[in-house]
């Protein structure tokens, strides 16, 4: 059988879901015998492909580059999962949200250090108003909530998806 | 005197309930699961949350199950699809209008709100969050009060009125821009009517009102503590 696609991506998070994806421990064997991970922090790809089968996307959309990203993965993906709090509520993400961007921005790069005090212009994306959840921006196919989901969690979902089957919704408290 | 019993029906099932019981006196007695949010033993409802909502045959509109009392060949729906599509909208409105943040949140994992949500099923929110800038009030030796996990329950207003008699908390503004307020909207520390109690702390459902220097998932809430009160009051009646 030809082996599926599988795509993480980590936006605006803490990478802690990424963690609790390293925390599937041997049953990555399992995972891995299905499918191939082609793009995500853990592997070593420049581009997003075209084609992937599953993709698992940590944090919320925060920035004109996650904007950027989240809509060519969704219109190179065929399921889409939130994958944790960040990218199902924008949970943490959001605690700026009341600050304007320029204002934050301001007191990071300026008024919290005594050298090089300057707003970055380039290399660093610039802010989207507020971070908000994934489905603001892009349909999604499941939301798996969890700061972070716990590995069992993860492992059902992606289990069930690399079976072809419409994954169960995960007895996980919610936020 | 022995109180009247009536017969109602609960979801077809026939149930003999004492009147002037609320249907969801009766739901529950009868092992109905009706959620609530503002509704807590030992405090009079108000019908504010609208989750209690049921279907009552002959009635066009839903009734809060909180503060509908039963009477003779009622018959009550307490578990449609629809009154869950309801719910679950309520819930998710509740979300979205504050700062919910569950996983930096003192009452993570011991919140009614956040049970509120796992229980009905909740994976996302539908509607676009608010994010309103709310500030919390820190001036309470003891105490927090922290708007972001508000909900409007009331909980706490009527658990100081009614159980501790010292009516601190009140209502400010209406709709969306309602705030729980101490006083005149003054600092909690400046309302000299409170006398420390701590009952509206855990009255609260959410991380709304919480002890100081309780860390993430620490604040653990006894409502039951404040039944005594109200036992009280009803003895004296």
């Amino acid at each position: 059988m030809k082996k599926l696609k599988l795509a993480t991506v980590w936006l605006d998070g803490c990478s802690g879901c990424h963690m609790s994806l390293l925390d599937l421990d041997e049953n990555i064997l399992a995972v891995a015998a299905k499918a191939d991970v082609v793009y995500g922090p853990l592997v070593d790809a420049r581009e997003f492909p075209e084609g992937v089968d599953i993709t698992l996307v940590e944090g919320a959309v925060s920035s004109q580059d996650d904007l950027k990203k989240i809509r060519e993965i969704r219109s190179r993906t065929r399921v889409l999962v939130a994958f944790g709090d960040c990218a199902v509520t924008s949970n943490v993400s959001s605690m700026r949200n009341s600050i304007p961007a320029a204002k934050l921005i301001n007191s990071i790069y300026v008024d919290a250090v005594d050298a090089a005090r300057q707003a970055p212009s380039s290399d660093v994306p610039a802010l989207l108003t507020q971070a908000r959840p994934l489905h603001d921006f892009v349909e999604v196919d499941y939301h798996m909530p969890g700061c972070p989901p716990k590995a069992g969690t993860i492992l059902a979902v992606v289990s069930d998806l690399l079976e072809g089957r419409k994954p169960k919704p995960p007895s996980v408290k919610f936020g | 005197m022995p109180q009247k019993k009536i017969s109602i029906r609960i979801d077809g099932e026939m149930v003999t309930v004492a009147e002037g019981k609320t249907v969801l006196d009766a739901a529950r007695a009868a092992g109905r699961t009706i959620p609530t949010l503002c509704h807590l033993e030992g405090l009079d409802d108000v019908g504010a949350c609208r989750l209690c909502l049921v279907e009552v045959s002959g009635s066009g509109r839903l009734l809060p199950a909180c503060t509908t009392p039963v009477h003779d060949g009622m018959s009550v729906a307490t578990n449609t699809p629809q009154l869950t599509s309801y719910r679950r909208m309520i819930v998710e409105l509740l979300l979205s209008e504050r700062n919910h943040i569950c996983s930096v949140c003192v009452s993570n994992g011991h919140c009614e709100l956040q049970s509120l949500a796992t229980d009905l099923g909740i994976r996302s929110v539908r509607y676009r969050y608010a994010y309103p800038k709310l500030a919390p009030d820190l001036s309470n030796d003891r105490f927090v009060l922290d708007q972001n996990r508000c909900v409007l329950c009331g909980r706490c207003v009527r658990a100081c009125a009614d159980v501790e008699g010292a009516n601190v908390w009140n209502f400010t503004s209406r709709g969306i821009f309602t705030r729980v307020i101490a006083d005149l909207a003054d600092p909690w520390a400046e309302a000299s009517a409170c006398t420390g109690c701590g009952k509206c702390v855990q009255a609260c459902p959410t991380g709304a009102l919480a002890q100081k220097g309780q860390a993430v998932e620490e604040m653990v809430k006894h409502s039951e503590r404040i039944r005594g009160g109200a036992y009280r009051k009803e003895v004296a009646l």
